[in-house]
């Protein structure tokens, strides 16, 4: 049997669990806030067309709007400056095969919830792989943290105080690390951004968009159902809209999973 | 006094809106646009002096028709009082006994005018004062002393949108302009206020004082979210009494200094958009409850700008915004009409807020402006342009349009 009828095989018996990770588009979903004198990403919005009545007997239909950075969502290396200059780097010309790959999954729910300014570093990392296994090339990491638990509760999700946002994401040397020792396909968060609430203040600024950004890789937020995810075995599928030069996009993101 | 009315029995019919008789000539429409800014205006004869009443094409003293409308003093003499006591007309009918007065103004017409129950037996000093009925005309109404309070008077409040007693939606409180506006209808005898509250992660300041008060209750509100406007209408919309739409989305710059349309898309959506929403999810309630007795749906007031009248440049996609309200409000005041629910615009100078930082004084206050708007409900007017900026650009508007244009332009 090939490799793709054991997986319809296997699909068709249960035996691989197909994980949504995504979020529900709904204009209630928090969404990304920047200091109001800047241009801002439009919330999901959304206005009926029809729904069978005189604006179309048969009919239901809605139009909607939002930002390429809005609910679940991918973020292509053009989106940073750091990353603008490179080839295939966004929507449209990133190769399909690169939406594509194994999961390893970080679990950071207990420092998270101790600290939600907590930054997950390279010695975690180091030990999450003597634990787990050595984080494989051309992979997605995806850090769980639990706080898409949040996501009803825009006030908990966004979690801002007097100094801004607080919530956890990577430091610096944990990106590097990411893409110049282990050379994955991109970063996943459960929170707004693939960087932490208080990342301004890291050096560079925003280190996930800088650094995975400009060596080309990608970042997948407002994830959920992580903790539905093994540490390592799961094959996650993200695949942006096809937006002409998009530098993102909303997504269902989907990880498949096999039964022990 | 007036006393807070007895909860309504909610299966009991809620009876259609009535309306006073409401045809003028377009003449005597000039007495309703000096009522509309509050004030007292009679035609006056250019030639010999004459003041008119009722309004008039040629002098009734020498047939001149050089006619102008002109502020005239309030001071009069009661001459006669009757109480109506049957009426064919269905909205004196269902309001019967009403208190009618003969009154002569001391600047000459003599005229019928509703009475006030404080006013003495004739003969006595009155204080005449022109105000919108519920079908938005001009009657002449004859007061006591200039303190009277018409809102504690049962015929008088149907001329007023005072919101003492009444329950009222304010769309944003997360504003200065806002919380004064809660906090001015709450010293007003508001009963019950509703707060909306948009992006409720946002942090903002002075929004947590609101919530001691007793008449205060929050709920997130977002007018760019269709469906959330619509919940919130479904939810509260059947015991609104007065809705104060004060959300806007204020940013500076003009075409040339600013690139791209998202700005101005953000100032149509809260400030355009955002009031058609509410229009259409409120408006249809609050039209069957014109006649809810004495706490009815009463009025509807917008948070326009001066720079609706003419588009000041500096300011200039925020100011077309304000233009594209200020026409939508015009719609909805037709179409609340025969619910004989007012709709009230007020026009403030620049507020002295975050967006207009760089504009030197005068600004209004956020204080000042909230208690503008209350003033506007009480004295039941259509237009208010608070704050000395509003009017010396109003007078200078009504003057020439052209030359208030030319004027911001350089």
């Amino acid at each position: 049997m090939s490799v793709l009828a054991q997986l319809a095989t296997g699909l068709a018996a249960g035996k691989i669990r197909v994980v949504d990770l995504t979020e529900t588009l709904s204009p209630e979903f928090p969404h990304i806030s920047l200091p109001p004198e800047m241009g801002q990403a439009w919330p999901f919005r959304i206005e009926e067309v029809s729904h069978y009545d005189e604006r179309g007997p048969a009919w239901y239909w809605n139009n909607f709007s939002c930002g390429e950075h809005t609910g679940t969502h991918f973020d292509a290396p053009i989106h940073w400056v750091s990353g603008k200059d490179l080839p295939q780097n966004a929507t449209d010309s990133i190769a399909p095969e690169r939406f594509i790959g194994p999961a390893f999954v970080i679990d950071c729910s207990k420092q998270a919830a101790a600290d939600p300014d907590f930054l997950l570093t390279k010695p975690f990392l180091l030990d999450w792989e003597k634990r787990h296994a050595r984080i494989a090339a051309r992979s997605w990491v995806l850090m769980r943290t639990d706080w898409s638990k949040k996501s009803g509760d825009a006030v908990a999700y966004q979690n801002y105080d007097e100094t801004g946002q607080h919530t956890p994401g990577p430091d610096t040397d944990a990106v590097r690390f990411l893409v110049e020792e282990r050379d994955i396909l991109g970063f996943g968060t459960e929170s707004i951004g693939t960087d932490a609430g208080q990342a301004y203040h890291l050096r560079p600024p925003y280190p996930c968009h800088y650094y995975m950004h400009g060596a080309g890789r990608y970042g997948l937020q407002c994830l959920r159902n992580l903790d539905q995810l093994p540490p390592t075995g799961a094959l996650v599928v993200a695949a942006p809209l096809k937006i002409r030069n998009g530098s993102g996009s909303p997504l269902r993101v989907l990880a498949l999973v096999e039964s022990r | 006094m007036l006393e807070l009315p007895k909860r309504k029995n909610p299966v009991l019919r809620t009876r259609l809106p009535t309306l006073p008789p409401a045809a003028r000539s377009r003449i005597a429409l000039g007495l309703t646009a000096a009522a509309a800014l509050g004030r007292f205006e009679l035609q006056q004869c250019r030639d010999c002096g004459t003041v008119q009443y009722p309004p008039r094409e040629a002098c009734q003293g020498c047939l001149s028709i050089r006619l102008e409308w002109k502020p005239q003093s309030p001071e009069a003499e009661l001459l006669a009082a009757t109480v109506l006591h049957h009426s064919n007309d269905l909205f004196f009918r269902e309001r019967l006994p009403w208190r009618l007065g003969l009154v002569r103004l001391d600047c000459g017409p003599t005229v019928v005018a509703h009475l006030h129950e404080r006013v003495a037996p004739a003969p006595s000093r009155v204080i005449v004062a022109a105000k919108l009925d519920r079908a938005g005309q001009a009657v002449l109404v004859a007061l006591p002393d200039k303190e009277a309070n018409m809102a504690e008077d049962r015929q008088l409040r149907e001329f007023t949108c005072d919101p003492k007693f009444r329950k009222v939606l304010v769309t944003d409180g997360k504003t200065a302009l806002g919380q004064a506006i809660v906090k001015a209808l709450a010293a007003a005898g508001a009963d019950l206020i509703w707060v909306g509250y948009a992006e409720p992660w946002k942090k903002f300041a002075g929004f947590d004082e609101l919530k001691p008060l007793p008449q205060v209750t929050l709920l997130p509100l977002d007018v760019t979210d269709s469906k959330n406007v619509r919940e919130v209408a479904a939810e509260i919309g059947g015991k609104v009494d007065i809705l104060v739409n004060n959300a806007e989305y204020h940013r500076t710059y003009g075409i040339s200094n600013r690139p791209g349309v998202d700005t101005a898309r953000a100032e149509m959506d809260v400030n355009y958009f955002g009031l058609l929403r509410l229009a259409q999810e409120f408006g249809p309630a609050m039209r069957s409850r014109g006649a809810d007795g004495l706490a009815s749906a009463t009025a509807w007031v917008n948070l326009l700008s001066i720079y609706a009248l003419a588009n000041f440049p500096p300011h200039g996609t925020f100011s077309a915004s304000k233009a594209a309200a200020h026409s939508l409000a015009q719609c909805l005041r037709a179409e609340l009409r025969p619910a004989g629910v007012r709709v009230i615009n007020v026009f403030p100078g620049p507020i002295d807020d975050e967006w207009n930082q760089l504009l030197p004084p005068p600004k209004i206050t956020p204080a000042a402006l909230a208690n503008a708007v209350v003033k506007a409900l009480q004295e039941g007017v259509e237009d208010g342009y608070p704050g000395d900026v509003a009017q010396e650009w109003l007078a200078r508007w009504r003057d020439n349009p052209k030359a208030l244009e030319k004027e911001l332009s350089t």
